[in-house]
C-alpha cells in the first residue's frame, strides 16, 4: 500500500503569512507529529489537507487519492479531531450516535458502544457537562466507529491534564498497532511526541525545516555546553542557536560539526530544545 | 524476559532495548528459536514509537542475534551463530586486555597471571 498521506510542494499565501513548498508523507501504521511554534503553519497545513482552505499550488493525496477530486471517498476513510468540541453542548452522549452515524456508511454501532464503555463515558451526560478529556474521548469514539484508517488531530493535547494526555497516547498507539492505521498529530507540546511518534514534520515560519524519522531528527543535533572562554568565533558561526549566561553558554549544533569541538560537553537534545534554539530571533538572548 | 526503558539514562531507547535483549540471549534466558515480543505490541506496551523498536530489532538482526521472518516475527538465533560467537570472543579479548593492563600496574609476572587464570577457571568450572 502506498502512503496514507502524501503532501507535495504545498503552498498557500495569506496577506501576512505564507506557507511555502511543504512536502511530507506518512506510510500506513505509524504516528507522525506535526510540530512548530504557534503561527508556524501547522493548522493551515491540516486545513489544506482537509480542503477547508484552497491551496495555491502543490498536490495532496490521501489513501492514494487526490484530496480535491475524491473528497467524498477520502472523508469516509479519514477521521479528524480538532482541539475544540465539535458536538452540540446539549446533546447527550447516548444521542450522539443517532446524529452522527447517518453520515457514515461504514458506521459500526457495536464498536461505538464498546468504546463508550471502555472510555468510561456516561451515556446520560450532556456534552457540555463532560471534561475536556472526556470530550476528546467522545470525538475519538466517533472517529474510530466508522473504520477510518487515517486520524488527523489538531492540537489534541493542549488543555488536557497529564493523565488524559497519557490516555490519549495509549489510545493512539493501540489504534496503529495493527499496522493499518496511521495518525497525524499536530502539537506544540512535544513531550507527548518524544516517545510515541515515529515521524516528525517540523514546520517553521511557513517553511519545512525537517520531515522524517523522529530518531533521525534527534540524532541530527547536539546540545553543547561550555564556560564563557570556550565560545570561540568558529564555534559561534556553527551554532544554530545560542544562549549565553554569566558562567557559560549552551547552544545547538549539527551533530556532524561536533567533532570540531570534541572538548565541549555535548548531549542529545529534546525536541523542545531543537524548536527553541532554531527559533531564536536575531540578537535576542 | 524483563524489558524496561529509562527516559533519563541518556542512552537512546532503541539501544536500551537492544542491550537488554542481547544480554537475555547471551545469558540463555531467551533460547534459540524463541520469538521476541511482537514489534508493534512491544511499542504500545512500552509507550515508545514503532520505529524505535524496529531499529532495535533490525540492529539485533544485523549483529546475528535474531532472525526476522517477514510476517511471522523475530526469532532468536542459536548461541552457536558465528556472529554471536565473534562478539563473545571479542568480549573475552577486551576483558583479558583489561586484566593484562591491571597485572602490569601491579607488576605481576606473566606466569602468575596464567596461573591465576587456571585457578579461576577451575573454580568456575560449572559456570
Amino acid at each position: 500500500m502506498d502512503n496514507y498521506l502524501e503532501v507535495r510542494h504545498l503552498s498557500k499565501a495569506f496577506p501576512e503569512f505564507q506557507l511555502r513548498d511543504i512536502s511530507f508523507s506518512l506510510p500506513p501504521g505509524y504516528i507522525m507529529g506535526l510540530i512548530g511554534p504557534n503561527g508556524s503553519g501547522k493548522t493551515t497545513t491540516i486545513k489544506l489537507i482537509l480542503n477547508m482552505l484552497k491551496r495555491e499550488s502543490g498536490e495532496i493525496f490521501l489513501m492514494g487519492m487526490d484530496n480535491l477530486t475524491h473528497e467524498k471517498e477520502i472523508k469516509s476513510e479519514l477521521a479528524v479531531v480538532f482541539d475544540s468540541n465539535c458536538f452540540c453542548g446539549d446533546w447527550k452522549v447516548s444521542q450522539i450516535e443517532n446524529y452522527i452515524s447517518v453520515f457514515y456508511k461504514n458506521w459500526n454501532s457495536g464498536t461505538f458502544s464498546r468504546l463508550i464503555r471502555s472510555f468510561q463515558l456516561s451515556p446520560e451526560k450532556k456534552v457540555s457537562e463532560l471534561s475536556r478529556g472526556m470530550q476528546m474521548k467522545l470525538m475519538l469514539a466517533c472517529a474510530f466507529s466508522y473504520g477510518a484508517r487515517l486520524l488527523i488531530l489538531d492540537e489534541p493535547t493542549s488543555g488536557l491534564d497529564p493523565v488524559s494526555r497519557d490516555e490519549l497516547l495509549t489510545i493512539l498507539s493501540r489504534y496503529i498497532e495493527d499496522g493499518e492505521h496511521s495518525v497525524l498529530f499536530s502539537t506544540h507540546i512535544t513531550t507527548d511526541l518524544e516517545r510515541a511518534a515515529d515521524y516528525i514534520t517540523y514546520i517553521n515560519d511557513g517553511s519545512l525545516f525537517f520531515s522524517g524519522e523522529k530518531n533521525e531528527f534527534l540524532d541530527m543535533f547536539r546540545l553543547v555546553k561550555g564556560g564563557p572562554g570556550e565560545l570561540t568565533g568558529e564555534l559561534k558561526s556553527r551554532l544554530l542557536g545560542l544562549r549565553i549566561y554569566s558562567t557559560g553558554f549552551e547552544g545547538l549544533i549539527r551533530t556532524e560539526d561536533l567533532k570540531l569541538f570534541s572538548h565541549l560537553t555535548a548531549e542529545s537534545p529534546a525536541i523542545d530544545d531543537i524548536m527553541v534554539f532554531t527559533n531564536q530571533k536575531e540578537g535576542a538572548l | 524476559m524483563k524489558l524496561i526503558v529509562s527516559n533519563v539514562s541518556g542512552i537512546p531507547i532503541y539501544e536500551q532495548i537492544k542491550q537488554q535483549i542481547k544480554s537475555a540471549i547471551l545469558s540463555g534466558e531467551l533460547k534459540e528459536g524463541e520469538a521476541l515480543p511482537s514489534l508493534r505490541t512491544l511499542a504500545r506496551e512500552l509507550k515508545i514509537s514503532v520505529l524505535t523498536v524496529t531499529r532495535a530489532y533490525t540492529e539485533l538482526e544485523q549483529e546475528g542475534f535474531v532472525n526476522n521472518v517477514q510476517g511471522r516475527g523475530c526469532f532468536v538465533m542459536g548461541k552457536s551463530s558465528q556472529l554471536i560467537r565473534e562478539q563473545l570472543i571479542c568480549r573475552v579479548e577486551t576483558h583479558l586486555t583489561e586484566a593484562i593492563k591491571a597485572s602490569r600496574m601491579a607488576e605481576m609476572p606473566a606466569e602468575e597471571l596464567h596461573h591465576l587464570l587456571d585457578i579461576l577457571m577451575e573454580e568456575n568450572i560449572d559456570g
